[in-house]
């Protein structure tokens, strides 16, 4: 496979970090010590760079309508501005995908799929536009992945940070800023999209910048940041953030063998909506039958309430029989014990129902508690 | 830090040996292990009085991302165990080869070991 690698890879080695490969790029996987990473972010602020993920345009007079059509949510209904967590699905109902859409003008948005999926999605994208109505879709799919980095400060710290790189005159803007919304703004002078979102559960932006102007942003983030307990910060952490506040990640939770409503995510899903939508069929089928409610397996949260963790893959019993499966497992920096998703049958998902995880043999307790793990006080 | 301390011996695993006397000997992980594994939040040690065999298992090291077996680099009766590593496992990423070491073997046979230039050359560690 070939190796990617992000406009930001010198700025990572002069850090100190080590690599891991993530969905086909060289990515920072820690810097010293992902724990201190994790809590950083917590307490203070993180800098992680995320320009491994896609970022693909959607431009057109049929923009909204198309996507209605090719995502599962109602994208026609965001408003000019904001942005909305979506699923791109196949026609059983599987998950290709989860996605962030904002919406930049009425006939405008920004497509933001996962790092290893930006390929497939924008080609999914640009297929349903050609075959999703007679004639095809009045719109243009451009992938701009490869010339567009992505760069997220995350934490408590993240606004007040922001906010130095920002001229006084556009402050409100970013001060204003709803969570999952975006808003064009000069930050080291320099006209930029910049989002209220995250992936930690913090306060925290995400900010589009050109390859060519990345490094720049990074260096001026750290020094401003320094003060204010920035630190970079890397997959790792990233990774246990995300669990601890209960987000999904695309391959553990998501993946084209399960469905939305298993996974949590049937709000997500717009059966309401008056048009035809790929996957729909199979989706309303799925829902009518109980999917993720009464039959089959649904994700959850388990806590540990030993001093071992569950991975990935591991088998989840009751009484000694299997009854699921661990997505993501791990001990949670911030709460002191091991924490874990998984799918388990659904009549063993209710909070407080006892099971155990296959820990290489040993039957390690654990408990069934609400998502997420995690959740910061406002 | 140097990450391959030179009068250590060294297993194909990354534990290490203390390479001193005829006394029991001390074991830990390397440097370089540690920083693969990244933060270590539980270590299973063997217990006292237990005999470990060169090349298997005898505990795990558990940190955020994964958990790892520790292989024994010797054989022989664990003597000691640490008992500060045990409560805090961190002390294996602060300082590997001196507050974090794990057990004392009374060796009867050692494993196939390295010296810390062979370690050194096969891991990329720095001496």
């Amino acid at each position: 496979m070939t190796e990617n690698y992000t406009a930001l890879y010198e700025e990572h080695k002069k850090a100190g970090a080590s690599f891991t490969d993530f969905g086909g790029w060289q990515m920072p996987l820690k810097y010293a010590s992902e724990l201190s990473e994790h809590h950083a972010v917590r307490n203070a602020s993180g800098l992680f760079d995320l320009s491994h993920m896609g970022e693909v345009w959607v431009t057109g007079p049929d923009a909204a309508a198309f996507l209605d059509y090719a995502l599962a949510g109602k994208l026609s209904a965001v408003a000019v501005g904001k942005a909305k967590y979506s699923l791109i699905c196949q026609e059983d109902g599987g998950i290709i995908d989860d996605l962030i859409s904002y919406r930049r003008a009425d006939d405008t948005y920004l497509v933001v799929p996962n790092a290893g999926n930006a390929v497939v999605v924008a080609a999914a994208l640009a297929e349903r536009a050609r075959s999703g109505k007679e004639g095809g879709f009045d719109v243009t799919v451009e992938d701009v992945s490869a010339q567009t980095s992505l760069i997220a400060v995350q934490g408590p710290n993240a606004e007040a940070i922001l906010l130095t790189l920002v001229p006084a005159e556009q402050h409100s803007l970013v001060t204003e800023l709803k969570y999952y919304a975006a808003v064009e703004v000069e930050i080291n002078g320099q006209e930029l999209l910049l989002a209220r979102t995250g992936y930690t559960g913090e306060d925290g932006f995400e900010i589009y910048v050109p390859n060519e102007d990345a490094a720049g942003l990074w260096e001026a983030l750290l020094e401003t940041g320094a003060g204010h307990g920035l630190i970079p910060a890397g997959l790792a952490c990233r990774d246990s953030l995300r669990l601890e506040a209960g987000m999904p990640l695309y391959g553990n939770e998501l993946s084209r063998e399960g469905n939305p409503y298993a996974a949590g995510l049937g709000p997500v899903v717009s059966l309401a909506k008056e048009s035809d939508f790929i996957g729909k069929a199979a989706l309303s089928e799925l829902k009518t039958a109980g999917a993720g409610s009464t039959t089959g397996r649904k994700l959850v949260g388990l806590k540990g309430l030993g001093r071992r963790a569950g991975r990935g893959h591991y088998p989840v019993l009751k009484d000694g029989n299997v009854v699921g499966e661990v997505t993501s497992g791990q001990p949670s920096p911030t709460l002191g014990y091991p924490i874990a998703m998984a799918y388990v049958d659904v009549e063993f998902t209710e909070p407080g129902t006892a099971l155990d995880i296959d820990l290489r043999g040993k039957a390690e307790p654990f408990e069934v508690v609400a998502l997420p793990f995690y959740k910061r006080q406002k | 830090m140097s990450k391959v301390v030179a009068e250590l011996k060294y297993s194909a695993e990354h534990e290490w040996v203390a390479a001193d006397g005829a006394g029991p000997v001390g074991i830990g992980i390397s440097a370089v292990a540690a920083d693969a594994l990244g933060d270590i939040v539980y270590v299973d040690l063997p217990e006292v009085g237990s005999t470990v065999t060169a090349g298997e298992t005898c505990g795990e090291v558990e940190s955020t991302k994964s958990v790892s077996d520790l292989y024994a680099p010797v054989t022989g009766e664990v003597v000691e165990i640490n008992d500060e590593v045990v409560s805090d496992p961190a002390l294996i990423n602060s300082d590997p080869y001196g507050a974090g070491w794990l057990f004392k073997v009374a060796v009867t046979e050692e494993g196939p070991l390295m010296s810390a230039e062979e370690y050194a050359a096969t891991n990329g560690g720095e001496l």
